[in-house]
């Protein structure tokens, strides 16, 4: 849209203005201060991190140009290639999750109903917690003795469990508070669809005696693709990305068991301080999360072709 | 009827997570540590423990933390406002769309990548003992909320009244200043508190960038876990006092909040 107005614009200056010199747009004074912003602290980090990743640099020592060795050394280390694994069952999980459940929630609140207006900013109070605060409350919950879930569990007679102190229950147990924390987002961004949809189809459906779930599932539910889309494309670069919530509470462990890239990234850098190592992490961690938005955005133009979103 | 249950159950369902919590929260910092150790566990204590809360605002360092997260995020939030909002109406009125590219980058960068080389950035340049570094590194996460929702905010703004006072003989500057931010003011409620509210949050920058004097208040909570293994009611209540201001701001200001965020701008770093 925005691309074939631009153009039309720039079409009708060059018919009517062509002999003029360029001069600057009068609206740049506006932008500069930003732009310069940007340039320090968005667009410089970038390309010295480029740099950087071709270089042998660890804190302390000169740098030396090693070529592509940095990039190389990535498939051969199996701290990396795991991490990159846990990375992906990591968002797989958040994405698919908070999706349902948000879905569900926007549901709900789409009803009018006595206290919807302070449950709601209750139910959105998680996303905008200070992350490491309730990172802690949630270390506290998860405490295999003192630990309140474990407590919950043996009122409904399930067996108690080592929730994020196990390797092989620690990424679910993470993925349960990335979930609470990041479902009402979800949520604000369904109902936002929801609250656009037109009332017609659900009238001429109640006329014909379609069930509520019926409903959901034939007339809402395509509708609101396009905006589930949008969330889940939003939750995969947050959940890919995810660290305070990882770092506060296991710091990658027990071991290495939830080390996800971006984990493993902080220790490179400023653990062991190997700078050009980490800044191809960095790039390659980029590339990976640019890869998975344009996967979804792919999925989107399928489904749309497939016509599952009419 | 059976509708009117099952809409209780389903409200109770969503929320009860998100109250539950809090109200454990608030439990856990309220208890002494003996009640906290309790199995089964206590939920409302005979003996209320107030002194965690004293403990804490009391140690000699809280106020020092308070101070710098202050300054940090207001320092960010209003450079960021300053340069932002400005440039979000220069975006918007040039039609600039693809300028927009910059922030969507900005969004999905990693908050570490930027880490690394500012980090190097503000050894070289002596910084490090300072709040400087904090506050520039906070404008990532603040420029880039404050300029996508002012292209926003001034894309619905209708530009009659900007023409009419163009007419009228007034320079670009004073028809933003005086025709433009005016009726943008609820963007700029908008976009301020999204700004406060993310770069108050962010913890990532500060356990690289902040030394012993100058951690902000997430990182100082970070850091109390290590010392306090067993303490828990000190603890949740430094966690508790630590995200309240965010916690109020979001019950005052819910609106604002669900405007900004469905915008699509939703945090950096």
């Amino acid at each position: 849209m925005s691309t074939i107005t631009d153009q039309a614009a720039g079409a009708a200056q060059d018919i009517t203005v062509p002999a003029q010199p360029w001069r600057p747009p009068s609206y740049w004074p506006f932008v500069l201060p930003a732009l310069i912003v940007v340039l320090s602290v968005i667009i410089f980090p970038w390309l010295f991190t480029i740099w950087m990743s071709f270089q042998e640099w660890k804190v302390g020592s000169p740098t030396t140009f090693v070529g592509f060795a940095n990039y190389l050394r990535l498939p051969a280390d199996p701290r990396f290639v795991e991490a990159v694994g846990h990375t992906l069952s990591y968002t797989a999980l958040s994405v698919v999750l908070p999706l349902v459940l948000g879905t569900f929630a926007a549901v709900i609140f789409h009803i009018k109903f006595p206290g919807r207006g302070i449950l709601r900013a209750l139910f959105i109070m998680p996303m905008m917690a200070t992350p490491v605060a309730i990172a802690l409350v949630w270390t506290m919950m998860f405490h295999p003795q003192l630990g309140v879930l474990n407590y919950l569990l043996s009122l409904v007679g399930l067996p108690p469990q080592l929730w994020v102190f196990h390797p092989g229950t620690v990424i679910p147990s993470l993925v349960l508070v990335e979930t609470w924390q990041w479902t009402p987002l979800v949520m604000l961004i369904v109902l936002g669809g929801i609250a656009a949809l037109p009332t017609e189809p659900y009238e001429s459906a109640q006329i014909d005696g379609a069930t509520a779930w019926q409903m959901f599932r034939y007339i809402t539910l395509p509708l609101i693709m396009p905006f589930l889309f949008i969330a889940a494309m939003i939750r995969a670069i947050d959940a890919v990305k995810s660290f305070d919530i990882i770092f506060a509470i296991t710091q990658g462990g027990p071991g290495t068991a939830s080390e996800t890239i971006n984990l493993y990234l902080y220790s490179v850098a400023f653990v062991y301080y190997d700078l050009g190592y980490a800044s191809a992490i960095a790039l390659v961690f980029f590339a990976l999360i640019v890869a998975l938005t344009a996967v979804l955005l792919i999925l989107r133009k399928r489904a749309q072709w497939t016509g599952i979103d009419a | 009827m059976i509708g009117r249950i099952g809409l209780a159950f389903g409200v109770f369902l969503i929320v009860s997570p998100a109250i539950l919590f809090f109200l454990w929260m608030i439990s856990l910092s309220v208890k002494h540590e003996i009640d906290n150790a309790a199995y089964p566990p206590v939920f409302i204590p005979e003996n209320f423990a107030w002194k965690n809360y004293a403990d804490v605002l009391a140690s000699n360092r809280f106020f020092t933390y308070f101070k710098n997260s202050v300054v940090v995020t207001g320092g960010a939030t209003l450079l960021a406002m300053l340069v932002g909002v400005p440039a979000g109406y220069g975006i918007a009125r040039m039609a600039a769309h693809k300028s927009a590219i910059v922030i969507l980058i900005a969004r999905i960068t990693p908050g570490l990548s930027y880490l690394i080389p500012l980090f190097l950035l503000f050894q070289w340049l002596g910084l490090l003992g300072t709040l400087w570094p904090q506050i520039i590194i906070h404008l990532v996460v603040t420029v880039p909320i404050v300029i996508w929702i002012m292209i926003g905010y001034f894309e619905t703004t209708p530009i009659e009244l900007e023409e009419a006072a163009t007419i009228d003989g007034a320079t670009r500057w004073q028809v933003f200043r005086h025709v433009a931010l005016p009726v943008a003011k609820p963007g700029l409620a908008v976009a301020f508190i999204l700004a406060v509210i993310f770069s108050w949050n962010n913890f990532v920058f500060g356990i690289v960038l902040a030394g012993r004097e100058t951690r902000t208040l997430p990182v100082a909570v970070y850091n109390m876990i290590s010392f306090d293994q067993l303490s828990w009611g000190p603890l949740a209540a430094a966690a508790l006092i630590v995200t309240l201001p965010v916690l109020v701001l979001t019950m005052f200001a819910q609106r604002q909040i669900v405007a900004g965020l469905t915008a699509g701008a939703v945090k950096g770093g």
